[in-house]
């Protein structure tokens, strides 16, 4: 039950602190996403130079770059994902605690990009995880990897706690890990996971 | 450098045994190449390297080819004879007709090769070496004994197009996975079914997704496996 604006405000003012415990628990999580050490190509630089000083990430909270999946709450996909590197984002993926997040950040992670035609190109990282964020480019500007991080800030502040749709990590009942793909003879063997990709047949 | 044709003479005169073919190459680059046979192509190569006025000593790029299997429509005369009614009688008339012959002229890989320089900075030399046939002989020398270079792209030409290079000390696929069956360069490769999504799709790929389409109505839920 949400307190109303003007009145959090003037009671702020006084010295009286309202909230719910929704917007606190959301409020630490969204504040300290630390994403997971975890670039695959180009937009992996851009990656880098966001994190650098001139479009400092670390002043939304990603302050360190974990190295270990464990330790991380939000992977980045940053580059093109080949088949034979797709097992391994999704082993990573899998070894990560929720509550986690990806962000597939490039033309490539989202779609296979300019080389989705190409024989070890997976078409997007989204056929085999379920992704938050895409953010569109080759490369994206550092900027709109800002402006993705601060939706998935906001994607986190509306996160509820319990009832219908309560994300992932607080449904028990939720598939937590997600099957890894094996390489086959002539490709990955699922092409994509059931339940986290359909193909958006849209033909007119 | 000397010429093409001038290197192809060097060669013949100091390695016995040594069967080079030129290849001219019609374009403006006029880059022409040379062939070498599979037995001599060691030593023709060795000759390269250590020879003092041509010394290529930096092979730069190692590629395959794919020369497919060629179907040729020839126009024949054949004289045949034929039973006719002539005149209300049978006989046997000869007959001149116009058939279409088809035959397949094998196709073969191709292994090509860059030479330069480093030491007297001349270059490029194109050497070519090419397979009996496509399918099953499919076996050349391997060049990593001359230049060490050639390694890895003896193992990437192995991978994409199917060479197996004989004396090479690791073959194994480079950029595929180990059990991965096909060949992805050549020509006859057929990409396995997947959905590729296109906003504006057109030839193949809108057929390829209408199939996609297709199949999806005609099996109502989805399962994929």
């Amino acid at each position: 039950m949400a307190v109303d604006q003007q009145l959090k405000i003037e009671m702020g003012k006084q010295g009286i602190f309202v909230t719910t415990l929704q917007e606190l628990y959301n409020w630490g999580r969204r504040n300290s996403v630390w994403p997971m050490q975890f670039g695959l190509a180009c937009c992996a630089i851009e990656m880098i130079a966001t994190t650098m000083a001139r479009y400092d990430i670390a002043r939304f909270g990603a302050e360190v770059f974990r190295p270990s999946p464990r330790q991380a709450d939000l992977m980045i996909v940053s580059g093109t994902v080949t088949k034979r590197m797709a097992p391994q984002v999704v082993r990573l993926y899998n070894q990560m605690a929720e509550p986690r997040y990806v962000i597939a950040m490039g033309a490539c992670a989202i779609s296979g990009g300019p080389f989705k035609q190409g024989y070890n190109v997976l078409k997007g990282i989204d056929r085999y995880i379920p992704v938050d964020i895409h953010i569109p480019g080759c490369p994206p500007r550092p900027e709109a990897l800002l402006q993705a991080f601060i939706a998935l800030q906001k994607k986190i502040d509306g996160q509820l706690l319990t009832g219908e749709g309560r994300p992932r990590f607080l449904d028990s009942e939720a598939r937590g890990e997600f099957p890894v793909p094996e390489p086959g003879e002539h490709d990955l063997e699922p092409p994509s996971n059931e339940g986290v990709w359909e193909p958006p047949i849209e033909i007119l | 450098m000397k010429t093409v044709e001038e290197i192809k003479a060097a060669i013949e005169a100091a390695v016995p045994g040594a069967v080079v073919t030129f290849v001219p190459n019609p374009s403006p680059s006029a880059q022409h190449s040379l062939r070498l046979e599979p037995s001599s192509a060691v030593r023709v190569a060795e000759f390269l390297r250590d020879d003092p006025d041509l010394a290529f000593d930096y092979l730069s790029n190692a590629t395959g080819v794919d020369w497919p299997d060629k179907e040729i429509a020839e126009k024949v005369k054949v004289t045949r004879e034929v039973k006719k009614a002539v005149d209300g009688v049978e006989q046997t008339v000869e007959e001149t007709v116009e058939e279409t012959r088809k035959r397949v002229e094998p196709g073969c890989l191709e292994a090509v090769y860059h030479l330069y320089s480093v030491s007297k900075k001349h270059g490029p030399l194109v050497i070519r070496m090419k397979t009996a046939n496509r399918t099953d002989q499919v076996e050349l020398p391997s060049l990593t004994t001359v230049w060490r270079s050639a390694e890895f792209q003896e193992r990437e030409i192995f991978d994409l197009y199917g060479i197996a290079f004989k004396g090479h000390r690791d073959l194994r696929r480079l950029l595929m996975w180990d059990g991965f069956k096909d060949h992805p360069m050549r020509r006859d490769y057929v990409e396995p079914d997947d959905f590729e999504y296109e906003p504006t799709a057109h030839d193949a790929v809108l057929k390829r997704a209408q199939e996609h389409k297709n199949r999806d109505q005609g099996a109502g839920i989805r399962e994929q496996g």
